[in-house]
């Protein structure tokens, strides 16, 4: 198990990067972290012709304020966004979910951005861009765009970047007065991707309930503060408009019980918050 | 009664291997340097579960830049005969496939280079082409008319059909008031060691000796098998292990085909080769334990006390029956019957072949497959007959005056008091049980009891698979029994002592317990003892049952140890009773001192008894020969070959476990939850606590991954879908309870030092006992591991919640075990249906539409040949497709059929296109396939691949529409993907 | 800067458990290869190569990392921890690693530098961890042998030898700076 040859740049800034994304295209890739690339180089699933590491690049390590968000450059480590002093209250969602983000050692290593670029279905920092209508930055040698996340994240690893792109930072908005959070996930083991994460945002009008594992991409849906049946009803409708995935982990059937279940309980807790 | 003062023996002394392995210091295969000039290998593996082998192109990879050479079946034919299998039948057992691959992950080509990069790089520029064939994967199929047959000269996959009798089973059941009956489906697993396989070998041709470092555990009964296959005496095999290897649980008895594949690699390389295995090639073709399906009776009493069982057993073995297999399905024959008393047993054994790796060793070995059945029927008993589960086991225990005991099947069970271990087991903790058990059903959750009672085997005899064979053949084939046991103790010149065996540890502890019973006896501190595990079957002493299974260590290899130590213990005496002029009885040995008992005075230095041999063996007194080195053989003699009527005292030593769980299971997510756990233990003699504390914790972890977590997976059509750590889960820190040990100690009357094993015990009673309180909770009869989410789920669930009408397509609900890929969709073009037509039949169109085409190639009218480059995300790669249409009905409907090979894997599929008028001028496409991939992306990446799928039928359609109507994307009205 | 070619070896230096080590690696190679078989560090062992069951985790810059999912070149610069380097003296151990010893943490060994790594970093960023946060650190890597209690057992002792040695080296400093 080891990769296929490849040509190494240590990018010492952004044109660097850019410039060798725009001459190689989908034959380019970037690595970070390196914790979701590195497995498909070793097993050579993929076999990219050049690898662009983006670490040594300034500027692109510190979380920053910009206003009510929250921007997330390319270099900023899982672990780094997790013990960001205030995060609790700063967005109690992003609190609640990054600690069930793999293990403590590969949020040593992975970026935030990298897991969004990565786009499995079932991971946390997709979820939580998508519950929190978040957006994904982009860039490439011709152009800066902005995309929303609900449009970033298309299928199973499957995104809005084109080829010449890189993800300069991830936004989140932060938390906002009379609204709350709360992050539920079933899985099979403790660090394993999700059979089914929930992220709900409660606010005085309305639900949003994203949900991460049952389709090919996180889902979120937004409904008027219901309860009782009508809740029930509307999380049923949602697992069944989710065309769940049956796979080795999980059946299709457990995964709409989830979206019903830990739904409603994600809903609750992010509804107490706000309460 | 042995008269020694017992001191080190029994302590849980630190020990003496750690230090190096906290350090980094350790010397694992792969931690040892070759010699200048070795090569690295790297192994292509078959991607299809049945296939024949038309052509292997190896002339791009052998002229790669530092590529060596390039072995094929055909050139491992040349050099070797196929490998002894345990059954005599016409299969021929090679290493490497010839013609045909019958299991994911075969070997079919070993590439040899300057380094294990550049050997993966000529793996991917060979090129295999196959001829796909029917497969089969289920044990029950495998046996029925029309299954395709793995092995032609064979005749067919059910290669082996015992029946056997004791006692009069058939009157048993006729008397009985009632017939109680489960049936399970054991799945594979496999013990994951965390270090993999590893082979360094080398050949001298002027000698003809293959020199193979290797990984591997015994039993050495393989060595014959793999000198037979390099076609070499046994003394030109030289078969040597490295000091520390990385955990085994049996597994690495399966390196042994490898020492044959890279012998021949280094033969044909002409240098040292060496191949470290990587987690993938392990997961996939390492060695699995069986899957079994079986039915058991017993013939039971209104009371719930069993006179007869009636095992009808179904081993699949998979693909090829390697030595030492069919062992796991008659190494607990003797004690088919656990630890009750029942006198009548009736058994049927059958061994069946399918397209699955082949199986071996892994701890617990076939114990797990046998305890869940027993355990589970136990249960059954008890709320059939509503009688209470611990009554049942209570009422069919084997008394505590028995011992002795044949069982009915042969064993001859050594000692125990199974009651008073169970009594002890439940004294307070068994009510306290039931109140949290009665408070969590209070509370609306659902909580179970489970209970299990097994025997556990330990120190194999060498002659119980020979039980596979009729009286008749085992007569032609001439007896085997027994279980040689081997150890060395020597002395230096400056009269130190050190201890050598043939037990090739996997990480045990073997060398600081070896050092405690060594010392004991030479009244010496256990650290003077210095002890060598690693074993070279050049110059050390070993004999076919050395290594390291069946729980052999403290009761075999540690009393083997003993003894050669007493031999050599009772000539010093001798010694020293010269020199102090007293009786040798009277002589003890102590503190580093021989002295005369009774008298202080008359007191010499170990060392200087010790080493009189070396500097004055003119002084040794009559009747001593020397005492620089005693090597020990030791056989028990209880072990006996099978009987005529098939009677067979399988293992030497028989300890008792009794299990209690409690455990929680949330309808909601399908996650049980374990509340207490108290695991029961007889092993007789304890020689180090810490350590047999250690050997049932991890067995107990291994069995919560066998019950929860663990199955080496295969899809319907063969193909393997776990083949990584992310796929194939083991249990880690969070998931692994605390659990509470408890042992009574019943010597065993058989062994040197009144020991018995104890490493394999927790793999045949846990995952019952789990599944038994998982049972409890939800109130079901069937039940079948791994107890994942799903299907406990399921046990646990009503019915769902219906679909709401919305107008989409009803969800279908996918058939248990197939993991093809299902969707279905449509596109609306702006172009009529007769110019799609013409455009799906038409080359450049085709060329210009499939998703990454580097070209297509016209064969027929409706037959294509493309080079496409498919991927998703960064995961990529080049295939080789086919692609005919069929069933044509122009131009509303054409059946497409495609297949894809490449490094990634193989697909294959068809769908059904539908065009129709939209009756604006345009066409609806429809669209509905089944697809089904195999080779590495479905082992690896099958979250993957309906994604990709999706995606990649998704393009060819877009492609399709923007090429029909170019300039109008918009009128892409609806594309979507569904899987079933 | 320059990139570095797929076809030759390029040199990378760093500091491998305080020392200045150099490798001659091409940017395919794996840092457990270039660890273990270049420079002979092979305490640093490879179970899995996906990054799933933690055997050859290093400090990087004294965080962790799995070694096989990092690139020999990406180790230039960088200070690199292995369990070579936890000791501190040849013929010693660290509290850790005496811990795990005296609670038989480990059979085989394979996994066991992974974790003590690990949790030597985990210690020294939270010297007051709670079982279930050593169970998570400790979650992070698969060991077939031990069942995993009597690692979670050792490295609660440890924490709370190394919590005890360290108030003893702060009241050693504080009495020495009341007698100056």
């Amino acid at each position: 198990m080891k990769p296929a040859p490849f040509d190494y740049l240590r990018a010492g800034n952004l044109d660097e990067a850019l410039a060798t994304l725009a001459e190689h295209g989908s034959e380019a890739r970037i690595i970070a972290g390196g914790q979701s690339l590195l497995p498909m180089l070793n097993m050579r699933l993929a076999k990219p012709a050049v690898l662009v590491d983006i670490m040594g690049v300034a500027g692109l390590g510190e979380v920053r304020r910009e206003g009510e968000i929250i921007v997330v450059p390319a270099g900023v480590r899982q672990a780094a966004l997790l013990q960001r002093p205030g995060l609790a209250s700063e967005q109690p969602l992003l609190a609640a979910a990054l600690p069930w983000l793999g293990h403590y050692q590969t949020r040593a290593r992975g970026t935030v951005c990298g897991s969004a670029a990565h786009a499995d279905p079932s991971a946390e920092i997709p979820l939580c861009l998508v519950a929190l209508a978040g957006e994904v930055r982009l860039r490439s040698r011709r152009k800066r765009r902005v995309l929303k996340a609900a449009d970033f994240f298309a299928g199973m690893m499957v995104t809005g970047k084109a080829d010449d792109e890189l993800i300069e930072a991830v936004a989140f908005p932060a938390a906002r007065p009379g609204t709350g959070y709360a992050f539920n996930e079933v899985a099979r083991r403790h660090g394993d991707f999700a059979i089914v994460g929930c992220a709900a945002m409660v606010e005085a009008g309305q639900i949003h309930l994203a949900v991460a594992g049952v389709a090919d991409k996180p889902e979120r849906r937004s409904w008027p503060r219901l309860d009782g049946s009508a809740l029930d009803d509307a999380l049923n409708a949602f697992a069944w408009e989710l065309d769940a995935r049956e796979d080795l982990h999980a059946s299709a059937r457990l995964r709409r019980d989830l979206v019903r279940t830990l739904g409603r309980r994600t809903i609750e807790e992010a509804g107490r918050c706000l309460a | 009664m042995k008269a020694e003062i017992i001191s080190w023996t029994g302590q849980s002394v630190e020990r003496v291997e750690d230090a190096a392995l906290l350090t980094g210091r350790g010397r694992f295969i792969d931690d040892l340097g070759t010699r200048p000039g070795t090569l690295h290998a790297a192994i292509l593996r078959s991607p299809h579960a049945h296939a024949d082998i038309l052509s292997i192109e190896t002339e791009t990879a052998a002229a790669l830049p530092g590529v060596v050479a390039i072995v094929t079946g055909r050139d491992l034919a040349k050099l070797t005969t196929p490998m002894v299998a345990g059954l005599k039948i016409a299969a021929e057992n090679w290493p490497m496939a010839l013609e045909r691959v019958r299991y994911v992950g075969e070997p079919v080509a070993i590439a040899v280079a300057e380094s294990r990069y550049l050997a993966e790089d000529a793996l991917d520029a060979i090129e295999v082409a196959y001829k796909p064939l029917k497969t089969v994967v289920d044990p029950v199929a495998s046996m029925g008319e029309g299954a395709p047959v793995l092995h032609e000269k064979a005749g067919a996959n059910l290669v082996s059909d015992r029946r056997f009798r004791y006692g009069e089973p058939e009157a048993a059941f006729a008397a009985a008031a009632h017939t109680i009956s489960v049936s399970v489906a054991y799945p594979r697993n496999t013990g994951a060691p965390m270090e993999t396989f590893g082979v360094v070998a080398d050949y001298d041709p002027h000698e003809d000796v293959y020199d193979i470092l290797a990984n591997f555990q015994g039993p050495f009964s393989i060595h014959t098998v793999l000198a037979r296959a390099l076609k070499v005496p046994g003394n030109r095999l030289r078969l040597r292990m490295p000091p520390d290897s990385g955990g085994s649980f049996g597994v690495k008895q399966g390196v042994a085909p490898y020492a044959v594949l890279i012998g021949v690699a280094a033969r044909i390389a002409g240098r040292p080769v060496k191949w470290i295995e990587d987690r993938l090639e392990h997961l996939g073709a390492a060695v699995a334990a069986t899957n079994r399906v079986t039915a058991l009776k017993a013939a039971v009493s209104a009371e719930g006390c069993i006179s007869a069982l009636d095992w009808d057993q179904i081993e699949d073995c998979g693909a090829y029956p390697r030595a030492p297999e069919p062992a796991t399905l008659y190494r607990m024959h003797g004690n088919m019957t656990g630890a009750y008393d029942i006198r009548h047993v009736a058994m049927r054994n059958r061994v069946v072949l399918t397209n699955k790796a082949p199986t071996g060793l892994v701890r617990g070995f076939g114990g797990p497959q046998v305890y869940f059945a027993l355990e589970r029927l136990m249960q059954r008993i008890a709320v059939e007959l509503q009688l209470d589960p611990l009554d049942v086991i209570r009422r069919n225990l084997i008394p505590a005056g028995a011992f002795p005991y044949r069982t009915a099947t042969g064993a001859l069970y050594d000692s125990g008091d199974y009651q008073a271990a169970v009594e002890q087991a439940v004294a307070g903790r068994l009510a306290e049980l039931e109140q949290r058990r009665d408070a969590a059903r209070a509370a609306g959750k659902r909580y179970g009891i489970g209970f299990a009672a097994a025997v556990e085997p330990s120190v194999s005899n060498m002659g119980y698979i020979t039980t596979v064979l009729t009286a008749e053949e085992r007569r032609k084939a001439g007896p085997k029994n027994g279980a040689q046991a081997t150890a060395t103790v020597s002395i230096d010149p400056v009269g130190s002592v050190s201890v050598h065996v043939a037990s090739t540890p996997q990480g045990q502890g073997h060398r600081t317990v070896l050092a405690q019973v060594v010392a004991d006896i030479f009244g010496l501190p256990h650290r003077d003892i210095r002890v060598v595990a690693d074993l070279d079957t050049g110059k050390d002493a070993w004999s076919i049952a050395s290594g390291n299974y069946s729980s052999r260590f403290a009761a075999a290899v540690a009393g083997a140890a003993h003894l050669a130590a007493i031999r050599l213990r009772d000539k010093l005496a001798l010694i020293a009773a010269d020199q102090l002029k007293a009786e040798s009885t009277q002589i003890g040995f102590a503190g580093g001192a021989v002295f005369a008992k009774g008298n202080p005075d008359k007191t010499i230095p170990f060392g200087r008894v010790a080493a009189l041999c070396h500097w004055a063996p003119a002084l040794l007194p009559d009747g001593v020969d020397q005492t620089i080195r005693e090597t020990a053989f030791w056989t028990p003699p209880q072990l006996t070959a099978p009987s005529e009527g098939d009677e067979i005292n399988s293992s030497l030593c028989h300890g008792f476990i009794f299990d209690m769980a409690g455990v929680e299971v949330d309808p909601a997510n399908g996650k049980a939850r374990i509340d207490r756990y108290v695991t029961m233990h007889d092993c007789g003699r304890v020689l180090h606590p810490g350590m047999v504390e250690g050997q049932i914790r991890g067995g107990f972890a291994q069995a919560l991954g066998a019950t929860f977590y663990e199955e080496l997976a295969y899809a319907e059509d063969g193909a393997f879908l776990t083949g990584t750590l992310a796929d194939y889960l083991l249990p880690t820190a969070t998931e692994t309870p605390d659990i509470e040990i408890l042992h009574i100690e019943t010597p065993s009357p058989f062994t040197q030092l009144g020991t018995k094993g104890v490493g394999e015990g927790n793999c045949m009673s846990t995952p019952v006992c789990l599944a038994n309180a998982v049972a409890d909770a939800l109130g079901v009869s069937e039940i079948n591991l791994p107890l994942t989410p799903a299907r406990l789920a399921a046990l646990a669930a009503g019915p769902e919640p219906a679909q709401p009408e919305t107008g989409r397509a009803v969800v279908p609900a996918a058939r248990p075990g197939d993991r093809s890929l299902r969707g279905e969709g449509e596109a609306r073009v702006a172009a009529a249906p007769a110019a799609i037509w013409a455009m799906l039949l038409d080359v450049d169109t085709l060329a210009s539409i499939i998703p990454g085409c580097h070209g297509v190639e016209k064969l027929s009218d409706t037959h294509f040949k493309a080079d496409v480059t498919l991927g998703v995300g960064p995961v990529k790669g080049r295939y080789k497709a086919e692609i005919k249409l069929s069933n044509l009905d122009e131009p509303r409907a054409a059946t497409l059929t495609g297949s894809v090979s490449g490094a990634l894997g193989t697909g294959g599929g068809s769908g059904r296109v539908t065009l129709t008028p939209d009756g604006a001028g345009g066409t609806v496409i429809g669209y509905a396939y089944e697809a089904a991939v195999g080779g590495k992306v479905a082992a690896i990446g099958g979250r993957l691949l309906d994604g990709a799928a999706k995606a990649i039928i998704g393009q060819f359609f877009a492609a399709l529409a923007r090429k029909a109507s170019p300039g109008k994307p918009g009128l892409l009205a609806r594309l979507f993907g569904r899987r079933a | 800067m320059p990139r570095l070619s797929a076809a030759t070896r390029h040199r990378v230096g760093f500091t491998l458990n305080g020392k200045p080590v150099s490798v001659e690696a091409e940017p395919r190679l794996l840092a457990t290869d270039a660890l273990r078989h270049d420079i002979g560090a092979t305490g640093t062992h490879v179970g899995c190569e996906h990054g799933v069951c933690g055997a050859c985790t290093i400090l990087i810059d004294g965080a962790p990392a799995r070694a096989c999912l990092t690139l020999a070149v990406q180790l230039e610069g960088r200070e690199v921890t292995t369990v070579e380097g936890l000791a501190p003296a040849q013929d010693r151990l660290s509290v850790l690693q005496a811990a795990f010893r005296r609670h038989h943490a480990l059979q085989c060994g394979f996994c066991t530098a992974g974790i003590l790594i690990s949790l030597d970093a985990f210690l020294r960023e939270q010297p007051e961890p709670s079982e279930q946060e050593l169970r998570e650190v400790v979650g992070g890597h698969l060991c077939r042998c031990t069942g995993y209690t009597p690692i979670i057992a050792a490295a609660v002792e440890a924490a709370a030898l190394l919590r005890r040695e360290s108030q003893t080296i702060a009241q050693t400093i504080a009495l020495e700076s009341l007698d100056v």
